[in-house]
């Protein structure tokens, strides 16, 4: 059992008014391993509290999350996370942030090298490893981040609008990357995004959220990432069904943002 | 020579350099629009226009184009100086220099105050009639004096033949001034000269003693004349001193002025002491009418025409001098900006931005001077190498407590007188460094010494600074336990902290290091500071799920992060304890460049003051451009991030 667990999750912050905010209210989940899913939601719905509770940053006001029936009490090397912004160590090249995790665990370097080198041809940026980071587009950036993740062989990959800052055509290329990678490797992933397309695209589950307090709205089970990891892309959204999923997720959302303008006038 | 040299290759290069400028605006089309960056890009040209003007003008004002293109020009002005003093008292007499001649303004001013005292006797209330009256007769008879004076008649023929031969002494040295072998040297008056012409040396030059290799003080300009030129206007002055000091010795007294002031004098004074002591203020009064007439008695005031000659002869003389001077004139007026010597009179020194504005030529020499080791300044070189024996730097490194804790005793002199070494006593030696290995170079000298304070101060702010400030950054107690003392001392001018710290550690380096560290602790810390919280979240959260523990993440993440503004943070450290340095070398201490220019300024050695000030500039330019370096090899990513 490699599942992630979550059992009324609640988490409560404070303003520096005093004003308490419900970010997650009983949330409650099960993630089985090898399931790819995306969580989508207007803002302020918990999302990324979701995120950086499953990787153990913050703690849950009340309720458990577990990973393979472990508590989650704190960050660790079987959850990976990759970034909006890559969050890449500016000062070190390409090769050296792949290579981050395995350093800390000083493992042999001539060894090292090796896998490095293999990622770095998996995620598309073979030869780039002596370049520095900073000389790297956004989305080449996304790519290192995916491959200092996924050395590390985590359990969880945890993914916060990765592909958010992205141009539309490196975007979609980074789509086929997540796919590309999630079959391959087989692992569980989280991946939160603001795009209903994205969500769509890339999830065999799918939460809507929902805000003030933040709650899971609504499931979808789809099958349009299967599909992804045969046929184009673009094919896919041309697909009646996938329209037909995305208008609805759409309406829903649009009436959350109303309800909230509503509640606020 | 050089100087000319120099001058001329300006000239070129900044012409050369305008043209190319220009061309390169007409056919360069990436300056076509206003406002675009790009136009201030480049420009080599024009640093080589604006350095040459900044030497161009270092050298006008300093009067070295001068010193340059004519050297003899400040000995020759230096002997009209010498003329126009001599002829100052006699012009003064006459209507040239001044609106009217001196006798008439004396005379006004003697009535004025006649006048004026008059007035005061008579409204005085302290006065009684009596005193009045006789007070103002006294009055009356001191201004009878004055036409005594002023009389053609009375103005007697001795008096008349004594002018008349000054007016004939001035016209036979404006006429002899102007023949061209004046002054009529002989051979061994011409030897002699040149013998103290050699011994005088030259315009600025620098003067060293050769016993001690130490500089002396130089003479601004050479006083004894080295020119024909200049040689006649030495023989004219000296004459004219003669001539002016028997003008003023002359007295125009005839035998009837002599008895009337002889009258008023006694008259005065008989009746001042007829006065008691309650009659104070009449005294005071006689007494000041008394003070009146003996002005009078002593004044040079003559007839109105009887100088008339006189003032013929010596505004002869001074268009005579005026033409001797020739081309010399212009000199004085173009290639003696802001000052000249003729200003100085007879003591010859550079009055204007030539005095305090050193020329290049000598600045150049009295550093060449100063750099050999042999010379320095205060009998220590500006930076030289000293040959050291390793064993006294080892034994300044290991404290001397090394020895002390090991087990045994230290040797004992035995019966016999002697002393047998054992282990400790070796030890002892080894730590102390009395042995001898081989030797070194190290550098010392007053340079070395102030870039040595400025390092270890800013060593050990970094060592210290930058761990401290890492942790305030990160950790809430640390913050808030070491804010209050930083915040406390930070904020005072270090120079305020120097009196202090330099009573307490001393005037030697100790208390300067410190100085300096302090000033770069704060520094550091507060930029590491920054640097440590300013880390996004992100790269943190990144690091930790990648599995990096709390001391990798400090080393690996926060401290790399934080390099950018702890580099920054060492440049303007080294800013700070560079001026402060100097300061404190002002204060207190026997080498560092800052002591040399305090010492300078002593004595009034601009040369040496200018040559510190260019030492400062470049070891700071130098600090700046290593850091510079530094920053672009060490953090490529600054900026880019």
């Amino acid at each position: 059992m490699s599942d992630l667990i979550s059992q009324n999750l609640n988490m409560i912050f404070k303003t520096p008014k005093g004003d308490t905010v419900h970010a997650l209210k009983d949330l409650n989940f099960t993630l089985k391993k090898g399931e790819l899913l995306t969580v989508l939601g207007p803002s302020g719905c918990g999302k990324t509290t979701l995120l950086n509770i499953t990787a153990g940053f913050i703690r849950p006001t009340s309720g458990n999350i577990t990973l393979n029936n472990k508590e989650i009490d704190g960050p660790g090397v079987e959850r990976g996370m990759v970034f909006q912004q890559g969050a890449l160590f500016e000062w070190l090249t390409v090769s050296e942030n792949v290579n981050f995790g395995l350093r800390m665990k000083n493992e042999d370097p001539n060894k090292t090298q090796k896998k490095v080198d293999e990622w770095l041809e998996i995620v598309g940026l073979k030869g780039f490893g002596n370049t520095p980071t900073y000389q790297l587009s956004g989305g080449m950036q996304q790519r290192v981040a995916l491959a200092r993740c996924l050395i590390n062989d985590p359990d969880l990959i945890l993914m916060d609008e990765p592909l958010g800052a992205l141009d539309a055509l490196t975007r979609e290329k980074m789509q086929s990357l997540v796919l590309k990678i999630w079959k391959e490797t087989g692992k569980t992933i989280i991946l939160i995004t603001h795009s209903v397309e994205e969500a769509l695209l890339l999830g065999e589950r799918l939460y809507v959220m929902a805000p003030r307090p933040g709650r899971i709205h609504k499931e979808y089970n789809l099958p349009f990432a299967s599909m992804g990891l045969k046929e184009d892309l673009r094919e896919i959204k041309k697909n009646k069904d996938f329209s037909e999923k995305r208008e609805e997720i759409l309406e829903m959302i649009w009436n959350m943002e109303e309800e909230i303008m509503g509640k606020e006038i | 020579m050089l100087t000319q040299v120099i001058t001329f290759l300006i000239f070129f290069a900044v012409i050369g350099c305008i043209l190319y400028g220009r061309r390169l605006i007409k056919t360069e089309k990436i300056d076509a629009v206003f406002g675009n960056p790009e136009r201030a890009l480049g420009g080599t040209h024009w640093i080589i226009v604006g350095s040459s003007f900044l030497l161009l003008i270092w050298l006008y004002y300093s009067w070295d184009i001068a010193k340059g293109f004519y050297p003899k020009s400040a000995n020759e002005l230096c002997q009209v100086a010498k003329v126009n003093d001599s002829l100052l008292g006699l012009k003064y007499q006459f209507p040239i220099e001044e609106r009217e001649l001196k006798s008439t303004s004396q005379i006004r001013k003697e009535n004025n105050n006649l006048k004026k005292l008059l007035e005061e006797i008579k409204n005085s209330k302290e006065l009684n009639n009596q005193q009045k009256v006789i007070l103002a007769e006294f009055i009356n008879k001191t201004n009878q004096l004055i036409p005594l004076l002023t009389n053609d008649d009375l103005l007697e023929n001795e008096t008349k033949e004594k002018i008349n031969s000054i007016t004939g002494k001035i016209n036979l040295l404006t006429e002899n001034f102007q023949k061209s072998d004046y002054p009529f040297e002989t051979d061994q008056q011409l030897n002699e000269r040149l013998k103290a012409v050699k011994e005088q040396g030259g315009w600025g030059i620098v003067k060293v003693s050769s016993g001690t290799g130490s500089i002396e003080n130089t003479l601004e300009v050479p006083l004894v004349p080295e020119t024909d030129r200049g040689l006649k206007f030495d023989a004219a002055a000296k004459e004219l001193n003669l001539i002016s000091d028997e003008f003023f010795k002359l007295r125009n007294h005839n035998p009837q002025f002599k008895t009337q002031i002889q009258n008023i004098k006694s008259e005065i004074k008989s009746y001042r002491k007829s006065l008691d002591e309650t009659q104070e203020v009449a005294s005071t009064y006689a007494k000041n009418i008394v003070k009146i007439a003996r002005r009078i008695e002593f004044a040079s005031i003559y007839p109105p025409n009887a100088l008339d000659k006189m003032q013929d002869a010596i505004v002869k003389f001074d268009n005579a001098k005026i033409q001797a001077q020739g081309g010399l004139r212009l000199i004085d007026i173009f290639l003696f900006p802001a000052g000249t010597i003729v200003a100085s009179g007879p003591s010859c020194s550079e009055q204007g931005s030539g005095r305090w504005l050193p020329k290049p030529s000598d600045t150049f020499n009295k550093f060449i001077l100063m750099s050999k080791p042999s010379v320095g300044y205060k009998d220590i070189p500006l930076l030289w190498i000293d040959m050291v024996d390793v064993s006294k730097i080892i034994g300044f490194i290991l404290p001397d407590w090394i020895a002390d804790i090991l087990p045994g005793e230290y040797p004992v002199h035995t019966k016999d007188g002697v002393v047998k070494q054992n282990f400790k006593g070796q030890v002892l030696k080894f730590v102390t460094g009395d042995f001898k290995l081989f030797k070194i170079p190290v550098p010392y000298g007053h340079i070395w010494d102030s870039f040595l304070r400025v390092f270890l101060g800013l060593v050990f702010g970094i060592l210290i600074g930058v761990p401290l400030g890492l942790f305030m950054g990160l950790n809430r107690f640390a913050k808030g336990f070491f804010d209050p003392l930083i915040e406390l001392y930070r904020p005072v001018p270090p120079l305020a902290w120097a009196p202090l710290i330099i009573s307490v550690l001393g005037i030697d380096n100790t208390g300067k290091v410190f100085l300096l560290f302090m000033v770069s602790l704060s520094i550091m810390i507060i930029s590491a500071r920054a640097g440590a919280s300013g880390t996004q979240l992100s790269k943190i959260h990144a690091a930790h799920s990648l599995g990096a523990s709390k001391k990798q993440i400090l080393r690996y993440v926060i401290f790399p992060n934080s390099l950018p503004e702890i580099l920054t943070g060492i440049r303007v450290a080294v800013g700070m304890c560079w001026g402060t340095l100097v300061a404190a070398e002002f204060l207190a201490g026997t080498t560092g460049i800052g002591f040399v220019e305090n010492v300078a300024k002593k004595y009034f050695q601009y040369e040496v003051i200018w040559i510190t000030i260019f030492i400062m500039g470049m070891l700071g330019l130098l600090f700046d451009v290593t850091l510079r370096k530094i920053i672009d090899k060490t953090i490529p990513w600054r900026g880019k991030g």
